[in-house]
């Protein structure tokens, strides 16, 4: 085996640091934030296919997350479903929305499919927000812990280990959807589009797969990020967290599937960590965004591997 | 005309007023830089705080509204300098990224300098409706209609007369053209920001006292303006005011007749159904890729 490929050394040191990371984990709090960060990760993972590979930018992905957390919590706390179904049916539902979706939006280029994605999110949040009845409007509603027959899943812990292997599996189908057939055809449109398609790549079908597959991701580590939590509210559905998704992916890098986990981790700590500075913290977090985008506009992981090539040689 | 629909359309009118002033800022910093400047509508903000504050300093609106503008068009022009400048060549992604985290670092300096308070200005000539075709209007609206036309009229003479607005034009269509022929492209940009931010500032003082203001104004105002670009078509001047006037006058009648909780989601849904059938908008030229 080749331990030097992403989908062999990288998911092995990937899972290595999954295992070991308990060690250093001192508390719940910091239980709580490694379990967000898992669950950023996998929507970034599925993002970085749509946005890094394919290079159609979405700015509506929390649209995705919070359907997947709401769609869950409303079947399981209003009408009584049991969590698995709940699941299986929201993620099925919001396959089908992108699919439908998609076929328009992805026709659309550049900044054009960046304010449809803008205003599909915007859409989707003025929704949750107005339906309160079913949404609890913008105070949210509490969700049940997931339950499979005979065994509810709570506590940090738990969810630690469900989040990890939910990650590690997201980074696997990611990993090898790149390497196949069609994550050449992605690769080729992100190239130039026509060029992908005189060479007989059909662009609609690929551009719509990815991103049912991307809304996919989003929507089930937002089931996941209800249950887990136990209480939801619009405010992961709006447009400022379909910014730090995509904000996530190109910090870490775009077009890496690590780089997305090392986006996530980077921008889902940041912030925990900026709270010691208070009224200032805004300010620090919008400074640091500008000086990693104008320093490293290939983002962290491609720019590390770049140095790294440049010193063996 | 029935009194309900005439109404609807006055106060669409305002807002769409405000909306082209935005998605002017936005259309003519694509022209010239290819960016979408996402920190758009922090140039609304900052002009409506700072004549807020300012006011309250004792200065007189007419020496309070130019200071706020010439702040405006700093901070525009330290956002080209500071920011945008040295990323030149990064993807567009990474461009809109970097605006966002300076729309972000702005609005936190806001809260700094500032607060976190609403703040409201005083009207510009009274407060007292005035009755037109069974509707009524604020004499404030009529400042931001009349405003934003003069200003309409003034870019247009600017852009089709002047050399150094027929300099941008031709930066717009191509850099290096332009640049061969003598246009300092690099005082384009700067020129590009400073003035995208004088419009946006404008438009935050206009709106200032209808809506109130506050460090988070410029987050749905911004959005808005873009919608406003995108929905005319970007890059075309024409295209933004058409586009913000049509966006706010669907907001209005959306309120009016259907829900006003729903007046936002309207206006996206038509978008995004115009955007659907015109996928470079209404007035927007249609690109071809080159292989």
């Amino acid at each position: 085996m080749n331990w030097k490929t992403p989908r062999t050394g990288g998911l092995a040191a990937l899972a290595a640091v999954i295992l070991l990371l308990p060690l250093a984990l001192a508390n719940n709090y910091w239980y709580e934030v490694a379990i967000l960060i898992g669950i950023n990760a996998i929507v970034c993972v599925g993002l970085n296919l749509l946005v890094g590979y394919a290079g159609q930018i979405s700015l509506g992905h929390a649209g995705f997350f919070g359907l997947g957390a709401y769609g869950s919590a409303i079947l399981t706390a209003r009408y009584g479903w049991p969590s698995a179904a709940a699941l299986v049916a929201t993620t099925a539902g919001v396959a089908l929305l992108a699919l439908l979706v998609g076929r328009p939006i992805l026709k659309l280029k550049g900044h054009y499919l960046a304010m449809a994605t803008l205003g599909m999110g915007v859409i989707i949040s003025i929704v949750i927000v107005t339906e309160d009845r079913l949404t609890g409007g913008p105070d949210g509603m509490s969700v049940p812990a997931f339950t499979l027959p005979g065994l509810s899943l709570a506590g940090e812990r738990t969810w630690y280990w469900i989040t990890g292997i939910a990650l590690l599996a997201a980074v696997w189908i990611a990993l090898n959807l790149i390497e196949s057939p069609a994550g050449r055809a992605l690769r080729a449109l992100h190239g130039s589009e026509v060029g992908a398609q005189v060479s007989g790549v059909d662009a609609t079908r690929a551009k719509v797969g990815v991103f049912v597959i991307s809304a996919v991701f989003a929507s089930f580590a937002g089931s996941m990020a209800a249950h887990y939590s136990g209480f939801i509210t619009p405010g992961k559905v709006g447009f400022f967290h379909s910014i730090e998704l995509v904000t996530m992916v190109v910090f870490g890098g775009m077009a890496s599937t690590f780089g997305a986990v090392i986006g996530a981790a980077t921008l889902t700590l940041l912030p925990q960590l900026l709270t010691v500075l208070k009224e200032y913290e805004m300010v620090v977090f919008g400074a640091v965004m500008i000086a990693t985008m104008v320093f490293l506009p290939r983002g962290f992981l491609p720019s590390l591997m770049l140095e790294l090539k440049k010193n063996r040689k | 005309m029935s009194a309900p629909l005439a109404q609807y359309l006055l106060t669409g009118l305002t807002i769409g007023a405000i909306y082209a002033l935005v998605a002017l800022g936005f259309a003519i910093i694509y022209n010239a830089s290819h960016v979408i400047n996402f920190a758009q509508g922090e140039f609304v903000m900052i002009g409506g705080m700072a004549t807020v504050s300012f006011a309250s300093l004792g200065l007189p609106l007419l020496a309070a509204i130019p200071v706020a503008v010439l702040a405006a068009v700093a901070v525009g022009l330290a956002l080209e300098k500071f920011a945008v400048e040295p990323a030149r060549g990064a993807s567009v992604v990474t461009l809109i990224i970097i605006t966002i985290g300076a729309s972000i670092l702005l609005r936190g300096l806001a809260t700094l300098v500032w607060d976190k308070n609403l703040h409201s200005l005083k009207p510009f000539s009274g407060e007292r409706p005035i009755e037109l075709a069974g509707a009524t209007i604020l004499p404030q609206s009529l400042w931001v209609l009349g405003v934003t036309l003069a200003i309409v009229l003034a870019l247009g003479g600017f852009f089709g007369r002047t050399l150094t607005g027929k300099a941008m034009l031709a930066a717009s269509h191509n850099r290096l053209a332009a640049q061969l022929c003598g246009v300092n492209v690099r005082f384009v940009l700067l020129l590009s920001f400073g003035l995208s931010a004088a419009l946006g500032a404008i438009a935050g003082i206009l709106i200032a006292p209808i809506t109130l203001t506050s460090w988070d104004v410029g987050v749905m105002l911004g959005l808005k303006g873009f919608a406003a670009a995108i929905l005319g078509g970007l890059g075309s001047g024409a295209g933004a005011v058409v586009g913000g006037l049509a966006l706010g006058i669907l907001e209005s009648l959306g309120a009016g007749y259907l829900s006003s909780a729903y007046k936002d989601a309207i206006a996206f849904v038509i978008i995004l159904a115009v955007l659907f059938f015109m996928p470079n908008g209404l007035f927007g030229m249609k690109s071809t890729e080159r292989v």
